[in-house]
């Protein structure tokens, strides 16, 4: 067996992203890793190319335990591996980018810029690319930058290649093209971890499967002896967690509208949708399906190129967040310790932090204001905290979404956007969240919750919209839906149910 | 290479050529022999420790400790010299005591990750009035005679001078463009986390590169004393502005991975000129700085019309996915 990973684990905030998975890699295979958003197939590869370090478990190659793997000890012992987000230089030249992930030499070495260059000239012609070796890599376009990084990976002579969604920005020639030479370095031995989102891809050049689901790695097939709806089906037999307290509420009239939104830079290509008050409307989806893109794009902090948004049936111009409050929308967004919350700042200060401008008194801050509405809203959440002048910080991941939520619903939006509300929070944290958010709905707020996991979006919406390389794929009734459904949308299937 | 990689330079090296035509249009006596070799000596020192400013800088940190490390390394010349040290003896030395003073900074900054405008705007404060503690402000007199231009003569000496300047310059724009070390620098300035995964520790480039800024300014500080008979306790006031404003003007990203050697010594020739030429042109001299802030705020701007904000960076910071 060349390469082994056994019993891996790994916990990020105390959530579990790997929990005891084993994995297997044959030289000479193409071995595919499936499974849904944050199933782990990313920190696996992480661990195994040394990018992460493993809490618990073991590395084999070749037999032999790895200890104290990094990224520069699994290059040495021939591990290459590939991430889904280029990491280029953007201000070094296309030759310079390959050669410093190949080169070997020591710090005193001398460079050979000629030797650089038609290297790269090679390796790049055997991918099919026609990119300039000297032009700089931050000005290529992101499929040449993800040629860029294929080329160099093959340059490693590896016998380990590891590729996050290669071709997730490549063209059906570049695809074609890197089917060939994962072929060609199959045959030459190399085993090559593979993962993707495009089932179809499978049949095409894996060899193996395994799925990943919660953790761990739930089966592992010959790619013969299964098929594509088996695979689904392992990807969401998630079990669901909690019992969502499904309302029935009054749909009000038309409170957000959408109409033809495109951007090119955020690869969103004309997006209808409509939310009505009091509904709860899921946007579910990959990563990178453009879901974050066009949240952004709603609360202004990016600008459509093309269509129309409408707020109550009215159009308005959003070009700032400000904008998009004033107009009574409200954004939490996905990183909550990052923009979320300010962690090194007060229970109190951060609940008012969006709606500074309604605490003056006679132009000066009004702190007994501020400390009243932290206050309620401590207390109708049931934000634990020891006072409202504690640091975040110091507060559990649950508690300090109920802060992000706070924050803005003191704005008194009637448009929320929610992204990721339960991501990384324990099963107690998460029930108290959801309910919450179904009582906002309860009182006619219009909601849209971006969500990755299928039991929420299954549980708690109205109507689940799910979207795909950056157009909405399909939108299906909340009620009836199935995981596989939504699943089935997600990967780039057909439309099946319209409501 | 492209030309389009070196249009920052490029714009520097016009706005210089233009200083130039216009001094030879207006005041032809500033291209003196004798004026030009002051204007050379005046700017020597700037020049290396702009060269090893340009290194830190492109790893995307900052050192502002150089003029208060000038000030000490000065005095050490001094002393050295006064203990008895022989005078080729005193170079090595006071490189030492530089190489010391930025290595400092490079532990905080590089190993304990602190950010490093602050950790050596604390250094700055600690070397200079740790300077002015020990010498209770006196200067450093009583020389031995051959401490003045190493005891080769003032002819001989400039010579030497500018000959080491000249070779540390040619040295370094080598290394950085053919050896892996050179590149290391750039590769972590662009992209830390990229650099980390092809095997290349930003903490340790950092370190590296602080201790050879301190090398330089030791080099810098003691070429630079041996050119008086005696040694101030105060000097290189306003040193790191100066390496500072060349190298950004000179063309080098402020946030790293980009910059060349060849756009710090124009960005030193502009800014060190700009004072003489104004003399020679009759302007009042107290221009100078504000001039000399003009200038640095015309590249700061160009560099962002050079580069339009959506293409800062190939791929989103923050909220994606």
């Amino acid at each position: 067996m060349l390469l082994r990973a056994i019993d891996i684990s790994k916990s990020y905030d105390g959530v579990h992203a790997l929990k005891r998975a084993t994995f297997e890699l044959r030289a000479g295979e193409v071995h595919a890793l499936v499974g849904e958003n944050g199933a782990g197939k990313t920190t696996l590869i992480k661990i195994v190319s040394g990018a992460v370090t493993a809490d618990d478990g073991r590395l084999e190659l070749d037999g032999a335990v790895v200890v104290d793997n990094s990224p520069a000890r699994a290059k040495a012992s021939g591990v290459t591996a590939i991430y889904q987000e280029p990491s280029l230089f953007p201000e070094l030249t296309v030759a310079e980018n390959i050669a410093l992930g190949l080169e070997r030499g020591g710090f005193w070495s001398r460079v050979n810029w000629k030797k650089r260059r038609e290297r790269a000239s090679s390796l790049l012609a055997e991918v099919g690319a026609k990119i300039d070796v000297n032009a700089e890599a931050g000005e290529l376009t992101m499929p040449e930058q993800q040629l860029v990084e294929i080329a160099r990976a093959i340059g490693a002579n590896s016998r380990v290649l590891i590729m996050d969604e290669p071709t997730a920005s490549l063209s059906k020639e570049e695809t074609e093209n890197l089917y060939r030479v994962i072929g060609k370095l199959r045959e030459q031995g190399v085993g090559i971890i593979y993962i993707t989102h495009r089932l179809e891809e499978l049949s095409v050049i894996a060899d193996r499967v395994s799925v990943l689901r919660d953790g761990q790695v739930v089966g592992t097939y010959n790619m013969a002896e299964t098929n594509r709806q088996e695979l689904i089906r392992l990807m969401v037999g998630r079990e669901l967690s909690t019992i969502f307290p499904k309302r029935e509420v009054e749909r009000g009239e038309v409170a957000l509208e959408l109409r033809g939104i495109t951007r090119g830079a955020s690869g969103l290509t004309d997006i209808d949708l409509t939310i009505h008050r009091g509904e709860i409307v899921a946007l579910a989806g990959l990563v990178g399906a453009g879901r974050t893109e066009l949240a952004r794009i709603i609360f202004g902090l990016d600008h459509a190129t093309s269509g129309e948004i409408r707020v109550h049936g009215a159009a308005v111009r959003i070009h700032t967040p400000a904008d998009a409050i004033n107009c009574g929308i409200a954004y939490v967004p996905e990183d909550r310790r990052r923009q979320g919350v300010i962690l090194e700042m007060p229970v109190g200060a951060n609940i008012t932090l969006a709606s500074l401008r309604k605490l003056k008194r006679f132009g000066w801050f009004d702190f007994q204001r501020e400390k009243r509405i932290a206050a309620e809203y401590v207390q109708r959440f049931a934000i634990k905290t020891p006072s409202i002048f504690s640091q975040v910080s110091t507060l559990s991941g649950g508690n300090q979404q109920k802060v992000a939520l706070s924050r803005w619903l003191a704005t008194k939006p009637s448009i929320l956007i929610l992204d990721e509300p339960s991501q990384g929070i324990d099963v107690g944290a998460k029930a108290e969240i959801h309910s919450l958010i179904g009582d906002l709905a309860s009182a006619g707020m219009a909601i849209l919750m971006i969500s990755s996991d299928l039991p929420e979006v299954l549980g708690m919406s109205n109507r689940i919209a799910v979207m795909h390389a950056g157009r909405i794929a399909g939108i299906v009734d909340g009620a009836g839906a199935t995981q596989q459904q939504i699943i089935a949308l997600a990967l780039g299937g057909r439309s099946q149910t319209a409501a | 290479m492209r030309l389009g990689a070196y249009k920052r330079e490029a714009s520097a090296l016009i706005a210089y050529l233009i200083l130039l035509v216009a001094m030879a249009v207006i005041a032809p006596a500033f291209f003196s022999p004798g004026n030009l070799r002051d204007l050379a000596m005046n700017n020597a020192a700037v020049l290396l420790v702009a060269i090893g400013m340009t290194l830190v800088i492109l790893t995307g940190e900052i050192d502002i400790s150089v003029g208060s490390q000038f000030a000490v390394c000065t005095v050490a010349a001094g002393w050295f010299a006064k203990a008895g040290v022989p005078i080729l003896l005193v170079l090595p030395l006071v490189i030492v005591t530089g190489s010391l003073l930025g290595g400092v900074g490079g532990v905080f900054v590089g190993r304990f990750r602190l950010p490093s405008i602050v950790v050596t705007l604390a250094l700055m404060v600690t070397w200079r009035d740790g300077l002015r503690w020990i010498t209770e402000g006196a200067w450093v007199q009583n020389l031995p005679a051959d401490f003045q231009w190493f005891g080769f003569g003032q002819a001989a000496g400039q010579f030497v001078i500018l000959a080491v300047v000249l070779i540390v310059l040619l040295i370094s724009a080598w290394a950085m463009n053919n050896l892996n070390a050179g590149r290391a620098i750039y590769a972590v300035g662009s992209d830390a986390e990229a650099a980390r995964l092809a095997g290349i520790e930003k903490q340790t480039v950092v370190s590296v590169v602080f201790l050879l800024l301190g090398a330089l300014v030791g080099l810098a500080a003691a070429l630079n004393a041996a050119r008086f008979s005696i040694v101030p306790s105060n000097a290189g006031m306003g040193l790191e502005l100066k390496a500072i404003a060349a190298v950004v003007v000179g063309g080098t990203a402020i946030t790293g991975g980009r910059g060349t050697l060849a756009g710090t010594l124009i960005g030193v020739a502009l800014l060190g000129t700009i004072g003489t030429a104004l003399t020679f042109a009759g302007i009042n001299p107290f221009w100078e700085k504000a001039i000399q802030g003009a200038i640095i705020l015309i590249a700061l701007v160009s560099e962002v019309a050079l580069r339009p904000l959506d293409r800062l960076r190939p791929r989103q910071v923050g909220i994606s996915g």
